[in-house]
């Protein structure tokens, strides 16, 4: 099927690929339905995650642990439940970014990541009540920090 | 709303199956108890919205990523 996507146009998606969001995204809870637009170049860890239903909505998203090598999530039972998740090996997680015009200043939300149970195409920004994680993760000063470590 | 007043261990009920409980009243603080089915998320609402926030910022983010994965590489 064709999808109108904020950044690339009309690309070309299988059906499978939609990922549904039972409880959208905070803030958005009305999208349901998500695409995520790998990027091509592997040494670059920014992707998109792209609404099905609205073509001008679209997230930057990373791998987090590629910057928080450390992030420990600690999954609640309701949203282990909420995604159906039988196997580890199933869960893809992301997190979201914002990028500001000065873009070495852009953060990730480590509080609200992004949990995907790749196999039975579930998402959900899971809520992580847990002080070590905030909304704004520096994503390069942590990068500065592990290499002057 | 619904305005109710409640005293230590004192609790209500919604919809037959949340009970929220106070536990303690102390130096301008209130510990609340809650027992509710698992499928109920149960948050902050500074965490909730912080997190809300969060995310229509994102989505005002308009960059190519390209230049973005550069950061990482150069």
């Amino acid at each position: 099927m064709k999808l109108n996507t904020k950044n690339f146009g009309k690309i070309e998606i299988k059906e499978e690929d939609i990922i549904y969001f039972p409880d959208g995204i905070l803030g958005f809870e009305e999208e349901k339905q998500f695409v995520i637009i790998n990027n091509e170049d592997e040494q670059n860890p920014f992707h998109w995650l792209q609404s099905v239903q609205n073509p001008e909505l679209a997230f930057v998203i990373i791998n987090p642990f590629f910057v928080f090598p450390d992030y420990d999530i600690i999954l609640p039972k309701s949203a282990q439940d909420k995604l159906k998740i039988e196997d580890k090996k199933d869960v893809v997680i992301y997190s979201i970014v914002v990028v500001p015009e000065d873009m070495e200043k852009m953060t990730t939300n480590l509080s609200g990541p992004i949990v995907i149970n790749a196999e039975k195409k579930l998402g959900k920004q899971v809520i992580l009540d847990d002080d070590r994680y905030t909304t704004k993760h520096y994503v390069f000063q942590q990068r500065a920090q592990d290499r002057s470590v | 709303m619904l305005i109710l007043s409640r005293k230590e261990e004192e609790s209500i009920i919604i919809d037959g199956n949340i009970v929220i409980k106070v536990l303690e009243i102390q130096e301008g603080k209130v510990r609340l108890g809650i027992d509710a089915p698992k499928e109920v998320d149960i948050f902050r609402e500074e965490l909730y919205k912080s997190i809300q926030e969060e995310n229509i910022q994102a989505a005002k983010t308009s960059v190519d990523i390209k230049k973005m994965g550069k950061l990482f590489n150069g």
